[in-house]
């Protein structure tokens, strides 16, 4: 912070920084959750009470309505589906049930929905997911009947920065882009729903901003979705200066165009991370070199059966259309007891992480991996997509070639392996001998590297894939890669930083697959660095004793036409 | 009273968006209508959560019944919706 800054009260916070731009606004705060009290008084009339209950849940219903007619197709169904929940005679006769034995409005509101929770949680799947909109519903009737604001999102008509402890998907996916210029949350982490969502949606984002949620609303800030500087109160002189950074960055992104290549002419391909069907027809209609990571959960979460070969070569087909020639990497089934499926579940574990998860539920589930292959064969047949195969959570050769021989058997020509697990990245010669090329997940390589849980916010720091450890370990796996003669990309979140992408271009990667909002940025960062540059750089990372230090020193060393753009 | 049989044909079964789409139509004939299995105890077809709490699954055959005016034109609109995959459309 300068002197100028301190004068004028700005005050600079570091969180991290997880979907790359700046932003400027007044900040709107996200309301959190509204727990009903504890020794809330018995009502003296039930009846009258009941009524007070009922105009509480007719309020959030009127509030979900009138926010529904603004809101896009996707947004407005679910809003609608959610009021009509409210709106439930069956709930309210619960809260009236509650009423008379005695308990208090907020508490009575909070006993309804348990029960009607209680009920889709038995159900499992599908049902269970419904709970989430339950308890929102629970929780704005009882913000309503104590006279509190609303939990969630208020409306605001300002381009603003909306900031909350943390931000449930739902709520991420029903933002208007429009009017959202940036996200800052207090808990979350580089790989939490928020910050996916946000990459996802091109908003500059910041998470674990300490004091986030203490932010008077309607102050200005301005956020800096590459750096995670958040800086309240911002002086003119900064918020000049961002703006034009902003506008210099937008300049020189708009104009790097084409195939990823160094300055030098080395080629580093640029792919699409992608979830789902929209994801694809968002993805293909941008100028990258098509997907490296395409997560096929989707098919089979929602599902209380296994899907069908001809079900899932529908789906496939609708993927892989929008790519035309474009390679699309699959991802084959990553479930497990984190992400459990209503047909696979092979019971709790202590530690999911660590359990029957990704390429070993296959091997439990063979069946799964077969008609998962078949369709992927049947649709890249039909469509003449370039498709090549890899499967999750590979530690052992026996497990690349025994997943190699399905893929083979199936009539797909290409068979990849994820490499996510330490054992494996130091023992790549070997393990992509068995298969035709490897790829990095940065993100669960590093939670296995630092033994720090990915779904922990507080862990965040030991999950930094600047840890100079986690770059021992992928320089590892580049140099079995290179004795083997395999390619090997990268396809974790890490992918999406222009620095650490130099590095990993340094360390001997040659695709990189992230966020498509983060291809420009990256594609311009290589195209300022040659190759020997970039290994360079690698050397600078990797002689750092910590993981701000690397980050400092690639940054110093990277040419000035990048770094006066992050 | 009238009574209708119809077989779910939403491929996600009958929750999220098509439950919610059968209800609002349920709302629209303001009549009271009941939805359940077929032997079952019924539930209030208005109520969005009495709906999905019966886990109605794609192929799974389900027992509409209304009473009053105009029952019949009602739970024939109904079960026009419940044959469609709202899911897909």
């Amino acid at each position: 912070m300068t002197d100028a800054q301190a004068a004028h009260g700005a005050e600079t916070r570091l969180g991290i920084g997880v979907s790359p731009g700046t932003a400027y606004g007044p900040v709107v705060q996200v309301a959190p959750p509204v727990a009903a009290p504890a020794g809330e008084a018995a009502p003296a009339d039930p009846e009258a009470a009941l009524e007070d209950v009922k105009a509480a849940f007719a309020s959030v219903a009127d509030d979900l309505e009138g926010r529904a007619r603004h809101a896009d197709d996707t947004a407005q169904q679910i809003l609608k589906a959610t009021a009509l929940i409210a709106k439930d005679k069956g709930l309210h006769k619960a809260a009236g049930k509650q009423l008379a034995a005695g308990k208090g409005p907020a508490n009575a509101i909070s006993a309804a929905v348990d029960e009607y929770a209680a009920q889709f949680e038995a159900l499992g799947g599908y049902f269970a997911e419904r709970v989430t909109d339950l308890r929102d519903v629970g929780s704005r009737a009882v913000a309503a009947v104590l006279g509190v604001p609303a939990p969630g999102v208020p409306d605001f008509t300002e381009p603003s920065v909306v900031v909350a402890e943390d931000l449930a998907p739902a709520e991420t996916a029903t933002l208007d882009r429009s009017l959202v210029v940036g996200i800052v949350t207090q808990a979350g982490g580089r790989t939490s729903h928020t910050a996916i969502l946000a990459a996802q949606m091109g908003i500059p984002a910041v998470v674990q901003l300490p004091g986030a949620c203490a932010i008077e609303p309607g102050t200005p800030v301005s956020v800096d979705g590459d750096s995670g500087e958040v800086v309240v109160a911002p002086d003119r002189s900064l918020v000049e200066a961002q703006r034009v950074r902003r506008e210099k960055r937008a300049e020189a992104l708009s104009a790097s165009r084409g195939p990823g290549r160094t300055k030098d002419g080395h080629a580093v391909a640029l792919l699409a991370n992608i979830g789902g069907v929209q994801d694809a027809v968002e993805a293909g209609a941008q100028d990258l070199e098509g997907v490296g990571l395409f997560r096929t959960e989707f098919v089979f979460l929602s599902a209380d059966r296994a899907p069908t070969v001809e079900e899932q070569a529908d789906i496939y087909r609708k993927v892989l259309e929008p790519f035309g020639d474009r390679r699309v990497v699959v991802r084959t089934l990553d479930a497990g007891a984190d992400k459990p499926l209503a047909f696979a579940d092979l019971g709790p574990e202590e530690n999911p992480a660590l359990g029957r998860r990704g390429l070993r539920l296959s091997a439990e589930r063979p069946d799964l991996l077969d008609a998962q292959l078949e369709a992927l064969a049947v649709a890249a047949r039909d469509t003449g997509a370039d498709v090549r195969v890899m499967a999750p959570m590979v530690a052992t050769v026996e497990e690349a070639a025994w997943f190699a021989r399905r893929v083979r058997e199936n009539g797909l020509p290409k068979a990849g392996v994820m490499i996510e697990v330490p054992g494996a990245a130091l023992r790549a010669r070997h393990v992509l001998a068995e298969v035709d090329f490897g790829s990095l997940g940065t993100n669960d390589l590093a939670q296995y590297t630092m033994a720090a849980d990915r779904m922990q916010g507080a862990l965040s720091d030991l999950l930094d894939p600047w840890q100079p450890a986690v770059l021992d370990v992928v320089a590892a796996a580049c140099d079995g890669a290179r004795r083997t003669g395999r390619p090997i990309g990268v396809c974790g979140e890490s992918a999406g930083d222009a620095l650490l992408a130099l590095v990993l271009a340094g360390l001997g990667v040659s695709s990189l697959s992230m966020a498509p909002s983060k291809v420009p940025v990256v594609r311009l960062a290589l195209s300022l660095h040659t190759l020997p540059e970039c290994q360079g750089l690698a050397e600078v990372a990797r002689g750092a004793a910590t993981a701000r230090e690397a980050l400092d020193a690639v940054r110093a060393a990277a040419r000035d036409e990048l770094t006066d753009l992050l | 009273m009238a009574q209708r049989t119809v077989t779910i044909a939403s491929s996600v079964g009958l929750h999220a968006r098509p439950a919610a789409l059968f209800v609002e139509a349920v709302n629209e004939t303001g009549l009271d209508v009941e939805i359940g299995r077929p032997g079952d105890d019924a539930v209030d077809a208005s109520s969005i959560l009495g709906v999905m709490a019966l886990g109605a699954k794609h192929g799974e055959e389900v027992v509409l019944t209304a009473d009053g005016d105009g029952a019949e034109e009602a739970l024939d609109g109904l079960v026009a919706l419940l044959s469609r995959d709202l899911d897909a459309e």
